[in-house]
C-alpha cells in the first residue's frame, strides 16, 4: 500500500523527522483558514496523488500570495494529474499540500528498502538529491552510500556518522542527521514498511536538515497490524478493478491487450499470459483466481475481466491440482451462462479428472471451445480474436 | 536418493486440526508419507486422522521424534510456528501460508541460520519426493519417481513442469517450491547445491519469476558449481513494471527484475532457456539429449 505525501510527512513527524510546516486542504474555500496556520509569504502548494513526476507535470506550484494559493488549489481539486509514472487518464487530485517555503542550499536524498539479495534493511543516502535515483544508481553508483542494518542491533550511532560525513554535513548537521536517522530506521521497523524515499532531503541556508518530500510503501502483508496505516488508505488512487477483484480474493491486473486471462496461480497466470504473447496475441489482464475456483469466484472473474471494454476473448487456464477439473467445468459453464459472456472463450484444464472436464465443456451449451493443452489454448485463442478483427 | 526428504522422514503438521491442515494431512497419509502426529495449541492428548495430537512443537519432537514439520497456521501467527519449530530441534520446517510479513521472514530466517534448520516457503506448494513423501498441497498423482530435480518460485507452474517431466517419462527426484515471497527461506543456490550432489538427480529445472535477483545469483552459482544440465523458464516476460503480479515478490522494482535480465544471465552460462510453459519438458529433453 502506497501514502500521499503528506501522511508520510505526518508518519515523519510522528518519529520526530522534521518536516514544513504545512496544511492539507480539499477545497479553495479551506485556503485562507490553512494560511493562518502558515508563516511566511510564498508557499508551494503540492497535488497529492500516488505518482512521481509531479512537478514536471504542473502538480506543484511555487506562489506568492493568498489569492494564488487559491487559484492554484481550485486548479488541482477535483482534475487528474497526468504524469510519466500514471497511465493516460492520470490520477484524481483530492487534496492539495501547502508548505511554508525553505531556503534550500543543498538537495540530498535518503531512502530504504528491504534488499532481497541480503535480506536485510538497506539505507541509502546520496548527495545527488532532487534526481531519480535510479538514474543515479545507473550512472554513478559511487554516488550512493549504503549501510546495512542488522536486525540485531538496529541502526548504530557509527553507520549515522559514516552516512553524514559520506553527505559533506558538517557540526550541528551531524547531529541533527543522526537523530533524523534514528527515527528514520525505527519507522521502517515499526510501521512494517517496504520502502521509504526522501527525495529531496535538504539543508536550509539556516543548517537545518529538512524533509521535503517523502514516499512511503508498506508492506501490505503486514497491514493487519498497521491500523493507523491501513486507515491512511485512499481508494481512489487505486485501480477500481483491481479493488473489486480483492474483495473476491481475485488478483486482478489490468494490461493492455485484448485477451483476457483467467488463470489459478500468479506464476501459472504471468506464464499463460508470455504465451498468448508468443502465440502473437496481447493479454489483456492478469488474473489469478486462486485455489477455489468457485462458480462465484469464476462468475465474479469473468465480470471484472468483461468489464474491461478492450478485452475481445478470454483465456481459461486452470491446473486443477487437488481440485477436481469437472468440478471446475461446471464452475466454468454456470458462470458463461449467469454472466452472459459474447467473446470466445478458449478453456484448458489439466490435471484431476481433466478429461472428464473437457467432455463437459464440449457438451455444453454455453460457446466454450476446449483445448487440448496449453499452447492450443493460446493459439486457439488467439485466432479467435483476430477472427473477430 | 533425493534430497531433504524421503519414505522415513517423519512430519508432523502445525495447525493439523485446523481445514486446511486437516485436509492437507489427509492427502499427505493418502500418499503415503509419514505423518506422525500434529500441533494444536490447546488439543493435546486427542486423536485426529488416527494419530497423535500435542499442545507444543516439544511434546511431539520427543514422542515421535519428528524431523519435519509442515505448517498451515494462518500469516500472523506463522512468525511464532516457525520459530518454535526451530526451538524444538527440527530440522526441515515447509510453511505453506502465504502473507507472512516480510519483516518477521527476515528475522525468523536469521534465527533459522543460526539453529541450522532449513525453512521451505513461505507461500509455496512444499515439497515432494515422488513415491516416498509429500508435504505440501501439490497433486501427487501428476508426480512420477525419476531423474529431474524441479525448483519453482511458483504453484500450478510447478505442477505444470511437474506433469510435463512425467508425461516425458523422466520423472523427479524431489521437487521443491520455494516460494513467491521477497524474502524465501530456502533460494535457488540452496536447491541447485542439494540437486548437484544428489547422485540420482540427472538433470535440473529451474522455474523462476520477475522481481528480486534470484535468478541471477543463480546463475553465477550453475556457472561455477553446478555440472548437470539445467532447463530453465521465467514467467513474467509479459508483465508490466512496478505491479506485483500476485506474489509478494513478483514485482520489477526500479527497472530491476525483469524476466529478460534473468533470461540472459542464465543463458550465458549455459543454461537451456525455455520461452514457452508449454515446453518445460522438451527443454529438458533438449538440454539432456534424453
Amino acid at each position: 500500500m502506497n501514502l500521499h505525501e503528506y501522511q508520510a510527512k505526518q508518519v515523519f513527524a510522528q518519529y520526530g523527522m522534521p518536516v514544513p510546516n504545512n496544511q492539507v486542504v480539499e477545497s479553495a474555500s479551506d485556503v485562507p483558514a490553512a494560511l493562518e496556520k502558515l508563516s511566511g509569504e510564498r508557499w508551494v502548494v503540492k497535488a497529492q496523488v500516488h505518482a512521481g513526476g509531479r512537478g514536471k507535470a504542473g502538480g506543484v506550484k511555487l506562489v506568492d500570495s493568498a489569492e494564488a494559493v487559491k487559484q492554484a488549489v481550485s486548479n488541482m481539486i477535483g482534475t487528474n494529474l497526468v504524469t510519466y509514472q500514471t497511465n493516460e487518464k492520470g490520477q484524481p487530485i483530492n487534496q492539495v499540500l501547502i508548505e511554508e517555503i525553505s531556503n534550500i542550499k543543498r538537495e540530498l536524498y535518503l531512502g530504504a528498502v528491504i534488499d532481497r539479495a541480503s535480506q536485510r534493511v538497506v539505507i541509502m543516502a546520496s548527495t545527488e538529491g532532487g534526481m531519480e535515483i535510479e538514474k543515479v544508481a545507473e550512472e554513478t553508483p559511487d554516488k550512493i552510500l549504503k549501510v546495512t542494518i542488522n536486525p540485531l542491533t538496529g541502526l548504530q550511532p557509527y553507520q549515522s556518522r559514516e552516512l553524514a560525513f559520506g553527505l559533506g554535513l558538517e557540526g550541528d548537521q551531524i547531529k541533527q542527521f543522526a537523530k533524523l536517522l534514528d527515527g528514520f530506521a525505527k519507522m521502517f521497523v515499526e510501521k512494517d514498511l517496504s520502502l521509504v524515499e526522501i527525495n529531496p532531503l535538504v539543508l536550509t541556508d539556516e543548517g537545518q536538515l529538512i524533509c521535503l518530500d517523502g514516499k512511503i510503501n508498506v508492506d501490505d502483508n503486514a497491514l493487519y497490524r498497521q491500523k493507523d496505516i491501513l486507515a491512511m488508505r485512499d481508494e481512489s488512487q487505486e485501480d477500481e478493478r483491481e479493488n473489486r477483484a480483492k474483495e473476491w480474493d481475485l488478483n486482478y491486473i489490468s494490461l493492455d491487450g485484448d485477451i483476457g486471462c483467467m488463470v489459478n496461480g500468479a506464476g501459472l497466470a504471468m506464464a499463460t499470459m508470455d504465451l498468448i504473447k508468443l502465440c502473437g496475441g496481447e493479454p489483456a489482464n492478469f488474473l489469478d483466481v486462486g485455489g477455489g475456483a468457485t462458480k462465484e469466484r469464476v462468475s465474479e472473474a469473468f465480470k471484472i475481466i468483461l468489464s474491461d471494454d478492450n478485452v475481445k476473448g478470454i483465456l481459461v487456464n486452470i491446473f486443477g491440482g487437488i481440485v477436481r477439473c469437472d468440478l471446475i467445468a461446471e464452475g466454468i459453464i454456470g458462470a458463461v451462462e449467469e454472466v452472459h459472456v459474447n467473446v470466445p472463450v478458449v478453456v484448458r484444464l489439466e490435471g484431476n479428472n481433466a478429461e472428464r472436464g473437457s467432455q463437459l465443456l464440449s457438451e455444453s451449451d454455453v460457446n466454450i471451445i476446449a483445448a487440448n493443452n496449453l499452447t492450443d489454448a493460446a493459439e486457439k485463442i488467439v485466432a479467435e480474436v483476430k477472427k473477430n478483427k | 536418493m533425493s534430497v531433504l526428504i524421503n519414505k522415513d522422514t517423519r512430519v508432523i503438521c502445525q495447525g493439523f486440526t485446523g481445514k486446511q491442515g486437516t485436509f492437507h494431512s489427509e492427502q499427505a497419509i493418502a500418499y503415503g508419507t509419514n505423518m506422525v502426529g500434529g500441533v494444536t495449541p490447546g488439543k493435546g492428548g486427542k486423536t485426529h486422522l488416527d494419530l497423535p495430537v500435542f499442545d507444543t512443537v516439544k511434546q511431539a519432537v520427543n514422542e515421535t521424534d519428528a524431523d519435519a514439520s509442515v505448517i498451515y497456521v494462518p500469516a500472523p501467527f506463522c512468525k511464532d510456528s516457525i520459530l518454535e519449530a526451530i526451538d524444538a530441534g527440527i530440522e526441515l520446517i515447509v510453511c505453506i501460508t502465504e502473507g507472512i510479513p516480510t519483516l518477521d521472514m527476515l528475522q525468523v530466517k536469521i534465527v533459522a541460520e543460526s539453529a541450522g534448520a532449513r525453512i521451505i516457503g513461505p507461500n509455496c506448494p512444499g515439497i515432494i519426493t515422488p513415491g516416498e513423501c509429500k508435504i505440501g498441497i501439490m497433486p501427487g498423482e501428476i508426480h512420477l519417481p525419476g531423474k529431474v530435480g524441479v525448483v519453482s518460485r511458483s504453484g500450478t507452474l510447478t505442477y505444470e513442469a511437474v506433469k510435463q517431466t512425467s508425461d516425458y517419462g523422466f520423472g523427479q527426484t524431489t521437487c521443491i517450491g520455494i516460494g513467491g515471497d521477497p524474502i524465501p527461506g530456502t533460494s535457488f543456490i540452496d536447491c541447485l547445491q542439494l540437486f548437484e550432489n544428489d547422485p540420482k538427480t540427472e538433470a535440473i529445472l529451474m522455474v523462476g519469476e520477475i522481481g528480486g535477483s534470484a535468478e541471477e545469483e543463480a546463475a553465477e552459482f550453475i556457472q561455477s558449481e553446478v555440472s548437470k544440465p539445467v532447463t530453465a523458464f521465467i514467467a513474467g516476460g509479459t508483465a508490466p513494471k512496478g505491479k506485483r503480479m500476485g506474489h509478494a515478490g513478483a514485482i520489477i522494482a526500479g527497472g530491476k527484475g525483469t524476466a529478460e535480465e534473468k533470461f540472459a544471465a542464465l543463458e550465458k552460462v549455459g543454461v537451456h532457456i525455455v520461452r514457452s510453459p508449454a515446453d518445460l519438458g522438451k527443454g529438458v529433453a533438449e538440454a539432456t539429449g534424453w
